[in-house]
């Protein structure tokens, strides 16, 4: 009984609060960054050095009218932004924070749960996210966003091959989909996938932006272009959505990069008893450093480059990156089967 | 009247990269722009017509509004027009202090749009390094003249003060300063592979059809041709000073971005040698008291960070006013040429050929 | 507005006459001074002269600046023989813009500022031009004409004709009157003084009405 329920809503409890929670101070993160970048301070005024932003943005962003354009087709319009967030929180499901503990006597997994098939779960779940942002264009009724939104599918679905395809050399290498098995499989290869992958995970990186709408591929929300993008037409509470959408998916990229390529929750060299000193950092500290060093390089991509246009955009996409992943896999599949 | 396949855009006056109040209306088949109608107007103030009615010197604080972000050379073109008409010999030492703030604007003025130009084609932290160097500027010019954007900072005849005691020190330091950052500004952007994506090859326009459009300044050298107001009709100093008029080969977006940055470096070099040796002297020459130049008309040009700046200006030698003011503003006849430049591109190119004219709509409009 | 050589352009909006009318004493035209002796004329006004019989009704010379006046009926083969021609190749329109002297008949000048880049000179064509006279457009010789003639349209209410697209430019598009004649009042159309929306709409009203009559 405990074990099958109450568990896993506190697994679920807990993970769901410290998403949205990080999620907001992402937003204070990137303000803060992209300003230290550009030799200025970002938010310093609410609270100390600016740690009660997210705060602030939040209760703005609650309390203000909530617009829907006159023709909007007004479920779809409500719907959109529910469509959008709803599969950047649940893909958290089968991420692994840790290997098995013990609390207060009892063996617990650091995980909500580990399906055999979890890779395959976040691809699907990452997909259904991309049609959130189609409805929302669709449903403004109005030019900008409409543009915008084609835009954002097509770019979209184009990357989505990229990256699923270095996702399959991940998994040829670890032999499992499993989240948990392949951590397990880098800790028993005594190498994390991004040494021995290495194309693969560039390839998912750069693919990583273009999903998450992040620059150099932010074409679907430049405002300097489009006045804002698929989500010109919201306001309030449903523009939050969108907005917490795409840094919960940015989270959700950088955690299943520090899984499948950097060894998720071991720490530094897992098996060279010389460092064992360093195991008094627990594994989910591990697993947070290491998404954090990721979302600071999306943060740190974002003040550098500048934008890619549309065509170059998908032809990029087309032409580079999903050759090069088809590459990856079939060299892989040469090499896994010489050395067997 | 319009195809039912093709969609009509308004980047309206109010939008986040137009430059100020500018609207251009695209028609689009899919991406590509077919046709784009820019309407203008918007900031138009009337300042030619209340030129008529003001005395000739306060005409310097009008013409400060135009071009308000190089603000100082309007001053000088318009001082120079009146001095031309009244045949007044300026003072040495004024016209090289003209020459340090006009360079001094196109730095400050070439800032502003790699700042604007860069955050439109989306590499925002370009924009606030140039803000940053312009501050420097700004604080420069504050202390000469006591003011930030609006300088009137000339006068017929010179200038209304002479520079401040190590105010010629400051500038020299700030040139030092200005050469390292471009040198930032360069490595963020001049061989950044998405930069030259974005510009190499959009907006390609020939020398002699640039000549015909009216364009000026580096839109028309971008193009390959060697017309420079300052080399060709020197004015305030510069047939003293030793510098290049950086000409770009293929006429596109890529190439009106180097000769922009070349132009910093070029500046720089003016900058030094005309501050190294500024002579002494009175800093305004024997203008009468109420200034009434003889009846005629003329038309002189100077050298804008935009273009040729060109003043038309008709005096009837009675009134204490012009009878008639004329400005030839660059930004008005380097933007007739958006409509030939984007033709044929994707919508994301409109706003980088925008940037990449360098319009302030100030003038544009007056 | 579609371009029609016959129908000038829409009469200014009336004004009280006494306080804008123009001055006796206000000035009846540009000096134009000719060139003072032992000045050498550039050689392309005779070349000009020669091949344009008619074209060059007066030489000017004025602090430095070249200006030649043309009757508006050569004003287009003056144009291209100014563009085409050698020794003067005048391949850049700097500016075209116009003055308003409302005493003398022919009230408006319209002054075209040229520049050789080949030869590195200058000239100035005027042209005087009456209220409604036409006067052909510089836009299929020089294309920086264009807007620049839109604006003396707009500004002075020239009749420029030939244009491609003569519209008004600065102003709104249907505003009636030109500004920058000299009997347009300062301050704007006065009691058309436009600051509220239903005063466009009694505007409209107004013209609807008359276009009934």
């Amino acid at each position: 009984m405990i074990d099958n329920f109450v568990i896993p809503l506190v697994k679920i409890l807990i993970v769901l609060n410290a998403t949205l929670v990080a999620v907001t101070y992402m937003v204070l993160l990137e303000r803060k960054v992209i300003a230290w970048a550009q030799s200025r301070l970002g938010p310093m005024r609410v609270g100390p050095y600016g740690i009660l932003q997210p705060v602030a943005d939040a209760v703005k962003l609650m309390i203000k009218e909530d617009i829907t354009p006159a023709r909007a087709d007004k479920w779809v319009f409500t719907a959109a932004p529910i469509i959008t967030m709803v599969p950047a929180l649940i893909v958290y499901a089968v991420i692994p924070f840790g290997p098995e503990v013990s609390l207060f006597g009892r063996q617990v997994t650091l995980y909500i749960t580990d399906v055999n098939v979890g890779l395959l779960y976040i691809v699907s779940v990452a997909s259904i996210g991309v049609y959130g942002l189609i409805l929302a264009g669709y449903a403004s009724n109005s030019k900008y966003p409409l543009l915008a939104s084609l835009r954002a599918s097509a770019q979209l679905i184009s990357y989505e091959v990229a990256v699923t395809l270095t996702l399959v050399s991940v998994i040829m290498v670890a032999g499992s989909l499993s989240m948990v098995s392949i951590v397990r499989a880098q800790e028993s290869q005594h190498v994390w996938f991004a040494f021995i992958q290495p194309v693969a995970f560039v390839i998912f990186f750069i693919g990583g932006l273009a999903e998450t709408n992040r620059a150099p591929f932010d074409l679907p929300e430049a405002e300097q272009e489009l006045t804002g993008g698929f989500h010109t037409e919201y306001s309030g509470m449903r523009f939050a959505l969108f907005f917490l959408a795409e840094y919960a998916n940015i989270i959700v990229v950088s955690s299943v990069a520090t899984t499948l390529f950097f060894g998720g929750w071991l720490r530094p060299f897992p098996n060279v008893a010389a460092l064992s000193f360093l195991d008094f950092i627990p594994s989910w500290t591990w697993f947070l450093i290491k998404s954090f060093v990721f979302l600071y390089i999306f943060i740190w991509v974002r003040a550098t480059l500048p934008r890619y246009r549309y065509d170059q955009l998908m032809r990029l996409g087309w032409k580079v990156l999903i050759p090069l992943a088809i590459a990856n896999l079939v060299v892989t599949g040469i090499v896994k089967v010489l050395l067997l | 009247m319009f195809d039912t396949n093709e969609l009509v855009i308004n980047m309206g006056p109010q939008h986040p990269s137009t430059h100020g109040v500018l609207r251009v209306v695209l028609r689009l088949d899919g991406e590509t722009v077919v046709d784009a109608d820019v309407v203008i107007g918007y900031l138009h103030r009337g300042i030619e017509k209340l030129s008529e009615n003001r005395n000739w010197t306060q005409i310097i604080l009008l013409t400060d509004r135009m071009d308000y972000v190089a603000a100082a050379t309007n001053n000088v073109g318009y001082c120079e027009t009146v001095e031309k008409l009244m045949s007044l010999e300026v003072p040495r030492r004024a016209r090289y202090v003209r020459t340090i703030l006009c360079e001094l604007q196109r730095i400050a003025s070439h800032c502003l749009w790699v700042g604007t130009h860069a955050m439109d084609i989306g590499a925002m932290t370009v924009f606030l390094y140039a803000f940053r160097e312009r501050e420097l500027i700004l604080d420069l010019f504050e202390e000469f003249c006591g003011a930030r954007l609006t300088y009137n900072s000339m006068r017929i005849g010179g200038l209304p003060l002479d520079i401040p005691p190590g105010w010629d020190k400051k500038v020299l330091e700030f040139c030092t300063i200005m050469a390292a950052k471009l040198d930032e500004y360069e490595e963020l952007l001049t061989h950044n592979r998405i930069w030259l994506e974005r510009t190499k090859g959009v907006g390609v326009i020939s020398g002699a059809e640039a000549l015909a459009l009216g364009l000026s300044g580096p839109p028309l050298r971008g193009s390959g041709v060697a017309r420079d107001v300052r080399k060709d009709e020197p004015y305030a100093a510069y047939d003293e000073m030793a510098f290049d008029v950086p000409i770009g080969a293929s006429g596109d977006t890529y190439d009106r971005y180097l000769v922009r940055m070349e132009e910093f470096r070029q500046s720089l070099r003016i900058i030094r040698q005309a501050t190294e040796g500024i002579p002494e002297g009175p800093i305004v020459g024997k203008v009468p008291r109420l200034i009434k130049p003889p009846a005629g008309e003329t038309y002189h040009a100077i050298e804008s960070p935009k273009g040729e700046l060109g003043y038309f200006i008709v005096s009837d030698g009675k009134s204490t006013n012009p009878y008639r003011f004329r400005v030839r503003p660059p930004s008005f006849c380097n933007l007739q040429g958006l409509r030939r430049l984007v033709k044929g591109h994707l919508v994301a190119d409109v706003v980088a050929l925008i940037g990449s004219l360098d319009v302030v709509l100030g003038e544009v409009d007056r | 507005m579609a371009d029609d050589p016959q129908k000038p352009p829409a009469p200014a909006a009336p004004a009280p006459p006494a306080a804008h009318a123009p001055k006796a004493s206000a000035p009846v035209g540009p000096p134009d001074p000719p060139p003072p002796a032992g000045t050498a004329q550039p050689a392309f006004i005779a070349a000009l002269q020669a091949a344009v019989p008619g074209s060059v009704s007066q030489v000017s010379y004025w602090v430095g600046d070249w200006t030649i006046i043309v009757p508006v009926a050569r004003l287009l083969e003056v144009a291209r023989h100014l563009r085409d021609a050698p020794d003067a190749a005048f391949d850049m329109c700097s500016d075209v813009t116009a003055t308003d002297w409302p005493i003398r008949p022919e009230r408006f000048d319209v002054v075209y500022c040229l520049y050789s880049t080949r030869h590195r000179q200058r000239i100035r064509v005027k042209a005087r031009a009456g209220e409604h006279e036409p006067v052909p457009s510089m836009s299929g010789v020089w294309p920086a004409a264009n807007w620049l003639e839109r604006e003396v349209y707009d500004m002075f209410g020239v009749n420029i004709t030939g244009h491609p697209d003569r519209r008004r430019i600065l102003m709104p598009d249907d505003w009636q009157g030109f500004p920058q004649r000299k009997d347009y009042p300062l301050e704007g159309p006065g009691e058309l003084l436009m600051e509220s929306p239903l005063d466009w709409l009694k505007l409209r009203q107004a013209r609807e009405e008359a276009d009934i009559e």
